[in-house]
Parts: C-alpha cells; structure tokens; sequence
C-alpha cells in the first residue's frame, strides 16, 4: 500500500508549478481541435474524441433541461396535498419522464460520455480513443434512443414510472410503454460502447511509462464504470426486450394470469440498475479525486486503496440488488445475504471519503469553483451513503421502502454526489475543453446555490419518508403540506442555481478570458498540452516518467 | 396547512419501538460521521488554506494503518447493523401463532379485506387493540403494497400469490393506510384507514355487520355450487384427491417432486391445474382462472385449510398421496 521507494523532489515538477502562473495565453492563430475546422459536416462526422465529447454535453444538457422541467412540473403539483395542478394521468408520465431522461439519458451518460470522452485519451497520453469511429456510432446510437424515447413523449407519454414494473408495465399500462422501451435499448448500446472503448484504450493506448498504477484516478474510476457497463447493460437491454415481446406477443414472461413471475422482473431490473448507480458514481468519485489534489496541491492520500475500491464497488455492486425487494416476499435468507453485501459495498465508499479528507491534511487548500464543488459533494455524499446504511438494514428497509426516504436517498447520491462532481468536473476543464476561463465570483456563488437549494429540496423528503409519505403520489394526506412546501422552495432555488452556471458558461465561450495551458498549476498530462487542444492532442508523443498528482513537495512524507 | 406538522409518526403497534430504536442508532451514527468528515474537511480547508501561490505542502504517501482503521471499524458498525436489523426483520416475518387472520385484496384502485369470521370492509380495516393480527395479501391485478405507517409495517400484495406480514396494534385510533407499490392511474387514491379498537368494541363492531358467514363456510358453499365436491371427494374411485387433512403437508406430484400443501399452491391448484398434478391422477381438472374472484380462492383456500383429517374408519378411503418426508425425491 505505501511506497517504500523515496521520492525525490522533481526539479520538472517544481519548475512547471512555478512557471505555471506565467504561461502565455495560446497564440490566437495556433490551430485547435476547435478551429481546425468549421461547417456542420466536420462536427457530425468528426471521428475526434474533443469533439464527440462536445456533441455529448450539447445532447445531456438538452436531456437535463427536460428532465429538470419534469421536477418543477412535480414540484408545483406537490405544493397542495390534493392533486389538483394536472390529471394523475399526466402527473405519472411526469414523474416517468423526469426519471427515464436523468437517469437513462442524462446522468449515465454525464461524466463518462463527456468528460472521460474529452479525458481519457489525454489523460493517457494518446492520439484519440481507440476505436474513434465506434465512439462517434455511440453518440449517433444515444441520439436515435433519445429521439425514439422523446418521440414517446410526445406521442402521449409514458406512465409506468421509470422502473417499469410488471405486470403494470407488460398487462396494464395503455400509454407508450414499448416506445419508450425501444428507445432505452437503444440507447444501452451507446452505453455498452463507450464502456467497450474506454476499456480497450486503458488497456492498449497508454503512453511510455504511464504503468496501471500511475495512472490518474478519475481513469481507473471509468475503467471500473466501464466494466458495470459492458456487463451490466445488456441484462437491462434483454429485459426491456422480454417487456416488449410479453406486450407484443403476450408471452407469460412476467404476466401471472399467463403463468410468468411479475418478481422475476424486479430481480433482472435491478440486476443492472442497481449497479447504474455506480454508473453514475464511480466517474463522479474520479473527478473529486483529481479536484481534491489539484487545489490542495498534493498527491492523493493511498493512491492504490481508492484505486481498488473503485474496482471493488464495481464487483460488489453486482451481488446487492435483492435490497430492492425487501417487502416484495423475497425469501428471509435471500433477503439477509443481500442485506449483508449492501452493508459491504457501503466499506469503499467510505474508504474514498476518508482517504478524500486526509488529502485535504497539510495541503494547500484554495477555494477556486471546483474545490467548493468537490467539498459540497464530500458533504452531499457522505449522507446520502449513510442513509443508505438505512435501507440497507432489513427491518428498517419496511417501513422505508417506497417512500420519499428512498427518494431523498437517491437524489443525495445521484444528484448530490453524481452531478456535483459532474458540475466540478466541468468547471475544472472548462479552460482545457473551450480555451476560455468563466467568471469565477459567479463560479463559487453557483456552487454555494447548489449546495444549499440542494438541501433544502430533499433534506426534508428523508422525513416526509419516515413519517410515511409513498413514492409517486399525486395526492397526500394535509399533515405532510409543509415538508412538501419546504421541498418545494427549495427546488426553485436549485433550480436556480443550476440555471446560473448555463449561462456564465454560455457567456464564457465567447467573452471568457483566454485560459493559459494551466491554469490551475494542476499535474496530470491534459495540463501539457494546449488549451484547447490541438486535434492530435500532443504535438509530441508525450511519457510519463513519474506517478500521478506529483506535486513539488517540501518534504516527502511515507508512512 | 400548519394545522399539524409532524415530524415523527405516530407509534401504534408492537414493531414501531424497536424499528424505531434502529432507526434513532443509524441517525445518531449518520450525525456523526457526516459531522465529523465536515469539520475535517471545513477545519483543514481553513487551517491549510494557500497562504502564498509558492505553498510547497509535503507529499504524503497514505498510510497502511490509517487505512485499516478506517476498513474495520466501518465493517465492525455494519456487521452490528446487520445483525439488528436482521432480528427486527424476523420478527416482522414471524407471525405469533395466536393471530387473528384477516385476508386483503389489493385491487386497482381500492383494498378489499375479508376477516375469517366474514365480515367485508374496503379500504378500511378494523382490528382490536393488543392481539396479533395476520394479514394473507394478494392482489387482482398488479403489485400493490400494504403499508401502515404508524405500524411500520408495509408487504407487497402480489398477483396469484400470497404474502403475509403481521401486526399487533398497541393504541385504539383510526391510522393511515397506503398503497406503497406504483399501480396506476389513481394510485395515491388507493388509501385507507385503519380502525383501532378496544376488544370490547371490536367485538360490538363485529356483530353489527350482522351474523357473518365465515370464510371458510363461504368456501364450502362455493366448493358444492362450483361441483369441485364431484371429483374431490373421500372415496377410493375419486378423480381427484380427497383435500381432507391436505393442508400444511407434503404432496407428492406426478412429475416426482413434492410441493408443501401451503394458500399458494391451492389457489394455483384451482387456477392453473395442471401446473403441478398429484402423483397418481390425470391432469383432468379445468382452470377455474376467470370464474371464481381473488376473493373466492380466499374463502376456496379458508375451507380447504379447515378440512381436518378424518379419523381412519373401516372402508375409508385413501389418504391423499403424502410424501414420505418433506422435500424427498425418488
């Protein structure tokens, strides 16, 4: 675990970090992945990973617009107990909508499509990913699932809720099941392809001297997310197939009167949903681990343990779904073994937070945009994993269950800890990814927003959860009003605060300062090269003589 | 909208303290550690600040120790939570033998009860205080979720299966009942309540509904008027196997396996014959699916649990095909 070889102060290192304040803006006629050409043409069929990546964050942030159109949709009808805004009929297709678009559409894709898109080849020190035409056919395969799934809402909508359940969703439900159904297969192939890639470039693609465990974090972070992708995805992608050949065909899949197992459902669902989450986490953990370094310029406290960890919560996180069927008549011991590996898988995270705040130890810490982010989601997520110890733990996990516990839960993770450290991670490389610098005052105001709107919206769900309030109601008994009232205020001010960030960084692109090569005197080899980039990333083959985040250090402490 | 403003449920059976004392640990412990990871992270992030843009902070190489400490005492405070909330867990799924037996139907967009003595309620329960009470759940249609917030107790109502959880109420008063499982349309109007009352009370509400006929009274009825009794009856010619004493006991089928003769595998019986034959008859009988309600099989399922075994005459008939133990295959 602990190096025993001494480092040695590294004169490169120390003269970059000096140097680094001083690097010129890039020279305005000095050809980029950005202006190397112009037209339509040279964007949709790019092959350059820069670009696909930029095509992603246009595509996920029209996604999370309409998904976070949805929430104010529920959140306005959750003000009054009876449902009196809209039909139930169109209050269930809200809801579905909001969760299909963020998780299937938006946060899966987020920071892996994205950020690792942009990253992962710098980072490692080559030309593009290894496969650039299939990454491009990914993007193009994301964007015919989206449509198809749009295509459903529009048509009517979609009213299953995002976890389809048989045998509502296969026997029941008269809205677009099988619509919607098309467009997430679909879109799962883009999901199984990126992962597919990314594994392969990790393996093959690494420059001269970057060994496994030199490697950045936030790769070894997508390379554990893109294992649950690969192995994950297609069991989703078989069970929308047998909801779609049980409507089409009534084939007694999971429809009883047809002699199916509406619980066999719920088991192959959470097969992979289960470990979507990781999905979504696992990338988000990276990003903190090079924010965290980065502005308290330091390397990271036990490198190989969180390294590890994210490989152990990508095997672990496989073998915890029956914790989604504690009340469904799952047999008591089924139920106890899955109980005890949720407990499990609990161990990495935390591991990540502490050896995250140890780092923070004797650093030198500044509060630039990204470093609030990376601490609002040590904070979100570090309550959003204990409160899973909640539902994790059986006799609990009744009265919880299908609550708004579990949806208070879930959003500190997912939307908490999965998109503040999307939201970090992109202000972070916004200089490396545009060539310009963002207003930093309205930075750090957005980040606080976020924060704080975030815990106002779903702080109180934990105890409208408690006291019992379901998932999904349309309408609620008086005693819950003020709870929701509260939630309710609070979304507006998240909502702000997510609004704010769209529109500096719109502003940035074209007015922004000119960002120098490195602007955060940040290690690692995307801070080498150009901002923005040049289409072949490095103009020399770039290698890696020394581990990652080598900060110039006063004294090299090993323990 | 201020009338009222709980932020704590109401306790009212015998699960609510020790879920609730489970709960209060795991909020004492998420306090803790979420505090004390952000005054580390507050407290260095000041102490350590960027005094200088040439701050040189030492380079520390993790630690072995530090991180064992921080894998096993996680894994120590979850192994402890493991372990109570495995025991409240059994005791939710133990149903005291005593209980009282009360059948529920979960049907878009209401709950239908049954009690055994025959009296009928929709989406409203009434149970007395201070005796366990059983609940047999199964729905018409799609998943549904019985849940009493204030008895912290919620099971899944599951088509053509059955599922039980159980309760004992400890306060007279009228609490709510909610459909947990997303099942449609008017899902947050499947609610009801349910009705506390003193033993006294509980039994003055019982004659009111008028003389009841039992459950399994219904189902004898239904079992003469749907002629089930012309192929099911106690004489060695039958075409089906005599039910007498069938109940709770290992069944021999003809494909050599062995079912426990449990409301599951009756009501399937009935519904979906030819499923799982007993060993020596022919798959002969016809589904009954579409003829008899959930409600139906409910009170089918009552008679046949009250069938007791008659004591062996002269010229009785075979005993239905029992297996030799439970669980054994030839």
């Amino acid at each position: 675990m602990t190096p025993t070889k001494q480092t040695p102060l590294d004169t490169k290192a120390k003269r970059d970090l000096e140097a680094a304040p001083l690097v010129e803006a890039p020279d305005p006629g000095r050809l980029n992945y950005l202006n190397a050409d112009y037209g339509w043409k040279s964007w949709l069929f790019t092959t350059d990973h820069k670009r696909i990546a930029i095509l992603y964050l246009v595509s996920i942030s029209v996604m999370f617009f309409i998904g976070g159109l949805m929430a104010v949709g529920i959140r306005l009808e959750l003000i009054t107990p009876p449902g009196d805004l809209v039909q139930s009929e169109t209050y269930n297709k809200m809801f579905t909508m909001h969760g299909i678009v963020m998780v299937f559409f938006f946060l899966i894709p987020s920071i892996p499509a994205v950020l690792g898109n942009f990253l992962i080849p710098i980072m490692i020190g080559a030309k593009d990913l290894a496969f650039p035409r299939l990454n491009l056919a990914s993007w193009y395969i994301y964007m015919v699932g989206g449509a198809i799934t749009m295509g459903a809402m529009i048509h009517g909508g979609v009213d299953t809720g995002w976890t389809f359940y048989t045998p509502y969703s296969t026997a029941f439900s008269n809205s677009n099941v099988m619509l919607a159904g098309v467009g997430i297969f679909i879109a799962g192939f883009s999901s199984i392809l990126t992962g597919f890639n990314f594994i392969v470039t990790i393996h093959k693609m690494r420059a001269p001297g970057l060994t496994w465990f030199r490697m950045p974090l936030f790769v070894w972070a997508h390379y554990a997310t893109s294992i649950i992708q690969v192995l994950g995805t297609p069991v989703v992608a078989v069970t929308i197939l047998m909801v779609a050949v049980e409507r089409a065909f009534h084939l007694g899949l999971f429809d009883p009167t047809r002699g199916g197992d509406p619980v066999l459902f719920q088991h192959l669902f959470w097969f992979y949903s289960h470990p979507a989450v990781y999905i979504m986490i696992l990338p988000s953990m990276g990003v903190i681990s090079e924010l965290v370094t980065c502005f308290s310029r330091k390397r990271i406290f036990g490198y190989e343990v969180i390294a590890m960890s994210s490989m152990a919560i990508a095997v672990v996180g496989f073998l915890v779904w029956g914790h989604h069927m504690f009340v469904s008549g799952q047999s008591t011991y089924a139920g106890m073994v899955f109980s005890a590996l949720s407990f499990l898988v609990a161990i990495p995270s935390a591991i990540k937070v502490f050896n995250w705040t140890a780092t923070l130890f004797r650093g030198s810490i500044s509060y630039d945009a990204p470093m609030i982010y990376a601490g609002g989601f040590i904070g979100l997520f570090t309550i959003g994993g204990l409160t899973g110890l909640f539902l994790a733990a059986m006799g609990l996990d009744v009265h919880v269950h299908d609550t708004y516990f579990v949806v208070a839960h879930f959003h500190y993770i997912m939307v908490g800890g999965a998109i503040m450290g999307y939201l970090g991670g992109l202000h972070f490389w916004w200089p490396k990814i545009t060539g310009r610098m963002y207003n930093e005052t309205w930075a750090r105001a957005a980040a606080v927003i976020v924060f704080t709107g975030f815990h106002l919206t779903f702080f109180p769900q934990f105890i409208l959860g408690y006291l019992g309030m379901p998932r999904r109601y349309h309408g609620y008994p008086e005693e819950f009003q003020v709870l929701n009232v509260m939630s309710s205020a609070g979304a507006s001010i998240l909502g702000l605060g997510y609004l704010i960030p769209a529109v500096y960084l719109a502003w940035s692109m074209r007015y922004g300062k000119k960002a120098p090569n490195n602007p955060w005197a940040a290690q690692g080899l995307e801070w080498q090269t150009a901002s923005p980039p040049s289409t072949a990333n490095f103009d020399t083959p770039p290698v890696v003589p020394d581990e990652a985040y080598h900060y110039a250090a006063s004294e090299v402490i090993v323990v | 909208m201020w009338s009222g403003f709980p932020l704590f449920p109401e306790q009212a059976s015998t699960h609510a303290g020790r879920v609730d004392a489970l709960y209060f640990f795991l909020i004492a412990l998420t306090a803790f550690f979420s505090l004390l990871i952000g005054f580390m992270v507050i407290g260095f992030a000041i102490r350590y600040r960027r005094r200088s843009p040439d701050d040189r902070p030492p380079a520390i190489y993790g630690s072995l120790a530090l991180e064992l400490t921080w894998t096993i005492i996680p894994l120590g405070i979850v192994a402890v939570i493991f372990f109570w909330s495995a025991d409240v867990y059994l005791s939710l799924n133990r149903v005291p033998k005593d209980a009282i037996e009360v059948h529920v139907v979960g049907k878009r967009w209401m709950w239908k009860v049954q009690h055994i003595t025959g009296q009928r309620e929709i989406n409203e329960l009434h149970v007395p205080v201070g005796v366990p009470v059983k609940l047999t759940l199964t729905s018409e249609d799609v998943i549904h979720s019985f849940f009493i917030p204030a008895f912290r107790v919620k099971k899944d109502a599951l088509p053509a299966r059955y599922t039980t959880a159980w309760f004992q109420a400890t306060k007279p008063g009228r609490y709510h009942l909610f459909c947990a499982e997303y099942c449609g349309t008017r899902h947050s109007n499947m609610i009801g309540s349910i009705v506390v009352m003193e033993p006294a009370a509980f039994q003055a509400w019982l004659a009111g509904g008028g003389p009841g006929v039992s459950l399994a009274s219904a189902g004898e009825k239904l079992f003469q008027d749907l002629a089930c009794v012309t192929c099911h009856k106690a004489d060695s010619g039958a075409r089906g196997p005599a039910l007498d004493g069938l109940f709770g006991r290992p069944v021999a089928l003809a494909d050599g396996g062995t079912v426990t003769a449990d409301e599951t595998y009756i009501r399937e019986s009935i519904v979906a014959p030819s499923a799982k034959v007993v060993a020596g008859y022919q798959p002969i009988m016809p589904t009954f699916q579409g003829l008899v309600s959930e409600e139906q099989l409910l009170q089918l399922v009552a008679y046949v649990r009250s069938l007791k075994a008659k004591a062996p005459a002269a010229g009785a008939p075979p005993a239905p095909p029992v297996a030799a133990a439970p669980g054994a295959r030839p």
